[in-house]
């Protein structure tokens, strides 16, 4: 599955933008591109593979240092420009999200790169409070600080109902070992435990993810697929700019009232206490 | 001489590494104004540790107490490193998105309430995995809500540190005080050198670890804010100036321009070394009293 990280993002960001290449400026790792979608413009980011990023630990598709604070740079250029405009014409934003991991280095944790994910995870949530409608296309793998770094903050998540498509807090290999068992154990387990799983069907039952998106071949999208993908991301768009812009949405769904109810038994109990301390 | 005067400072002071999370929580506040809240006798615990054989613990090891620092309103927020390392879960971040977003509710109508975070924790809690990533992502977004309206002070005295993705709400947070012994990074020395072998980084050496993940280090190169005595006194007399404090115009990471240059900047030939890169970047920092 790892041999794919990357080309999926890199496939729906050229299928969406009609852009192949990074902006002057940037590394070669981040896909900046404003396109159209529906009637208005809307910013679209992706991080991909660089074989010859001059950061050895980004190379295979990881979030690090240079892509945190490019993304950072693209979201705060366009939330400045559309500081003035009402919400309703604010642009908004597309991450398309396919990344192995945040980078494992030495020269990453030197400078820190828990900052640089800060920034980034801070660029697109103002993003999103400012109005922006800020949408997640999970197009492959959504990894841990990956994921918090490029993706996490929008108010609606979407991602392709493929067995290509991996969100998790950790990969499997690196989980299985920590909590001493066996890869297969770990999957079994996913069945039962709806957050351990890496099966995107079973994260869409802790309530999540705003949509499921049917697309047969993610890797190769059609002209029709990206028709199709294009009204679904319209849909959200629309959907975002009706609602708040918190994450509140996410415990709100019939899914997340069923599988997250003792965090939200925690929420009621924490408020009712509150008034009285 | 006197007794006390050969007893040396650091004997008298009370540590405050050696508390637990609870004790630190309470030990900031005004005397007689603090009240935990859902704490173990609510017994929320959780729902998903018991299913997989591990014990779980009535406060999901995340303390809340609201109360008063230096006459003002506060809520401080611990993670406690003793239960499963201060690991985050649904239970545990629950507690700290809904205590932010109430700190966030009052300050908005005018009873500004200032959040302290105390972060021992090696980020998500793997049994309960994507509902732990979720909540760190939750966390980070509640820090941002409420930090135009009170500050997010982040407090890391050690030993555990702050790690995984709890160290991005470090990362958000208004400022971010630490004692010597504290580490903070994205990745444990431990996880990069499974991920990128013993070449990238070996976990062994803690004269590395300390320089590039210490206390003094994230100080000194200005991407925290003050570097304070494991001294309880001092500790809560830091934290206090910043409940009190004015709030900054620019947060740090807000500063996305001045840092992607300094990125740029970083000859990444070979390792970066810590003590030069400090002294590249010191002398720059939103926050900081002193």
């Amino acid at each position: 599955m790892s041999e794919h990280v990357g080309l999926r993002g890199r496939a729906w960001f050229e299928a969406l933008t009609g852009i192949k290449q990074p902006s002057t400026g940037d590394p070669g790792t981040v896909l900046a591109s404003e396109a159209q979608i529906g009637d208005e413009t809307a910013l679209f980011l992706c991080v991909v593979p660089n074989p010859s990023s001059r950061f050895p630990c980004v190379r295979d598709g990881q979030v690090g240092l240079e892509e945190a604070f490019t993304l950072a740079h693209h979201l705060r250029r366009v939330i400045a420009q559309d500081r003035e405009k009402p919400k309703a014409r604010k642009r908004p934003v597309v991450a398309i999200v396919d990344v192995k991991s945040q980078a494992y280095g030495r020269r990453e944790e030197t400078a820190g790169i828990f900052f640089a994910a800060a920034a980034s995870s801070d660029a697109y949530a103002s993003a999103r409070m400012a109005g922006h409608p800020v949408i997640s296309l999970v197009a492959g793998q959504a990894f841990s600080g990956g994921f918090l770094t490029h993706g996490y903050q929008a108010n609606r998540i979407l991602a392709f109902d493929d067995s290509g498509i991996v969100i998790h807090a950790m990969h499997k290999e690196a989980a299985a070992r920590i909590t001493r068992r066996s890869v297969a154990e770990l999957e079994e387990l996913g069945h039962e435990i709806a957050p351990m799983s890496y099966d995107v069907r079973d994260y869409a039952k802790l309530g999540l993810l705003y949509k499921l998106l049917h697309v047969d071949d993610p890797q190769h999208p059609t002209t029709a697929d990206i028709e199709a993908i294009r009204h679904d991301l319209i849909d959200a768009i629309q959907d975002a700019r009706r609602g708040a812009t918190d994450l509140s949405n996410r415990l709100q769904s019939d899914a997340a009232k069923q599988t997250r109810k003792a965090g939200i038994a925690v929420r009621t109990a924490l408020e009712a206490q509150w008034q009285n301390a | 001489m006197s007794q006390t005067g050969i007893i040396p400072e650091f004997v008298r002071r009370q540590s405050f590494i050696e508390l637990d999370g609870r004790k630190r929580a309470q030990s900031l506040f005004d005397e007689g104004t603090w009240k935990e809240l859902v704490g173990p006798f609510d017994r929320m615990e959780s729902p998903w540790l018991p299913l997989q054989g591990v014990a779980p613990q009535f406060d999901d090891g995340c303390i809340v107490i609201k109360g008063k620092i230096g006459g003002m309103a506060a809520v401080a927020i611990a993670l406690e490193g003793a239960f499963q390392g201060g690991s985050i879960g649904e239970v545990s971040g629950a507690k700290m998105t809904a205590a932010l977003d109430l700190a966030t509710k009052d300050s908005k109508t005018g009873k500004r309430t200032a959040a302290i975070l105390l972060l021992e924790t090696g980020g998500v809690r793997l049994q309960e995995a994507n509902l732990g990533l979720a909540a760190v992502a939750e966390v980070i977004s509640s820090v941002l809500a409420l930090r135009p309206h009170a500050p997010v002070i982040t407090l890391i005295a050690g030993t555990v540190g702050c790690f995984g993705g709890m160290s991005l709400a470090a990362g958000v947070s208004s400022y971010v005080v630490m004692t010597r012994e504290a580490r903070l990074g994205l990745n444990g020395p431990e996880v990069i050198e499974q991920e990128s072998g013993i070449d990238e980084f070996d976990s062994s050496d803690r004269t590395l670890i300390w320089a590039i993940h210490g206390g003094e280090q994230r100080v000194g190169m200005g991407l925290a804010d003050a570097l304070v005595e494991d001294d309880a006194g001092k500790i809560k007399a830091t934290i206090r100036g910043y409940v009190q404090a004015d709030l900054p115009l620019e947060y740090r990471s807000e500063q996305v321009e001045f840092y992607r240059d300094r990125v740029t900047a970083l000859d990444t030939s070979e390792q970066i070394n810590p003590m030069s890169l400090r002294q590249r970047w010191s002398n720059k920092t939103t926050g900081g009293l002193q």
